[in-house]
């Protein structure tokens, strides 16, 4: 495969991030729901095209990392109380996440 | 849909969406007319399109049956398939065609359960196409929201002890529920343990089989 251009994994496993609001239309694989919410990372899955770059065929790259992410469902959802342990687990590209602010939760 | 009782002057439609069992007929014409425009051009033959068509629907859930039987039976194995998915497939000689499968397990601990709130990302090279309510946009948006009526409505009870972890699919990941294996099941064949796992035990939308099933 050629070389492609490879950014660097900012976050690994454990990191604490925050989902940005990038306001950007067309195919995007961020949904709303998670938007401003910080989870925490449990794997780095790896480089993949950006599908925003996909959907309107650029296929050239770059690949970009691409994380799971995983939110406690009462930091999601309003009034959420079943289990204090409920989660939901997530891929979010590089370029969604910012380090979470220290002290949240 | 619209409750505005002005948009009938209006040409609008809602989009397309596969959850619609009603036949959708722009779809059809479409792809219709794109096959016979690509036919007529010589860039393809109905022969191709039907056996791509046979490719893509051939894989079955005895392929996702026949990794979960395994791993049942063989702890090393089970250990490989939870650290890469696409490896531990490999090992039975079924390939996967996503990115990467993601193996969760199922323990008293934890119940998982799959979803893909984007559209209907889902395994395909190992459980087949999707069933349609998986696609259904009440699946999609209640599943990540409302996990545990979502499962009662399947006849899932869990215990209230029981985490939930729901897993958005929305990506590049692909992944693959390790169900609980059934009480009364020591010393099976896995052939015998396979006929157990359903589509929706490894969606996590069901629990595998009782023993007393094979």
């Amino acid at each position: 495969m050629a070389t492609r251009e490879r950014p660097v994994a900012r976050f690994a496993p454990g990191d604490r991030v925050t989902v940005l609001e990038l306001g950007k239309a067309g195919h995007i694989r961020t949904p709303h729901y998670v938007r401003h919410h910080s989870g925490e990372v449990v794997q780095f899955c790896g480089h993949f095209l950006n599908p925003e770059d996909l959907s309107v065929g650029c296929t050239g790259g770059p690949v970009i990392p691409l994380y799971r992410v995983q939110f406690r469902m009462d930091d999601l959802w309003p009034g959420y109380d079943r289990h204090p342990g409920d989660v939901l687990v997530i891929e979010i590209y590089d370029h969604w996440l910012a380090p979470a602010a220290t002290a949240t939760h | 849909m619209s409750t505005h009782d002005h948009d009938h002057d209006h040409d609008h439609h809602e989009p397309l969406v596969v959850e619609d069992d009603q036949g959708n007929q722009e779809g059809q014409l479409l792809a219709d007319a794109l096959q016979s425009l690509l036919a007529r051009k010589g860039l393809i033959s109905a022969g191709e399109v039907m056996l791509e068509i046979q490719a893509i629907e051939s894989p079955g859930l005895h392929l996702g049956a026949k990794i979960v039987a395994r791993a049942w039976a063989d702890p090393g194995f089970k250990a490989r398939l939870l650290e890469n998915g696409k490896n531990g497939a490999a090992e039975l000689k079924i390939k996967v065609g996503e990115a990467q499968l993601v193996v969760v397990e199922n323990t008293p601990a934890v119940h998982n359960v799959i979803v893909c709130t984007l559209c209907s990302c889902y395994p395909r090279s190992i459980l087949g196409q999707p069933p349609s309510w998986y696609i259904s946009k009440a699946y999609r948006a209640r599943t990540v929201r409302e996990p545990a009526r979502v499962l009662e409505e399947f006849g899932l009870t869990l215990p209230a002890g029981v985490p939930i972890a729901v897993h958005d699919s929305n990506a590049d990941m692909r992944f693959l529920v390790l169900p609980l294996r059934p009480e009364g099941t020591e010393g099976w064949s896995e052939d015998r343990l396979a006929s157990l796992v359903t589509r929706d035990s490894m969606i996590g939308v069901a629990q595998p089989l009782p023993a007393t099933a094979a």
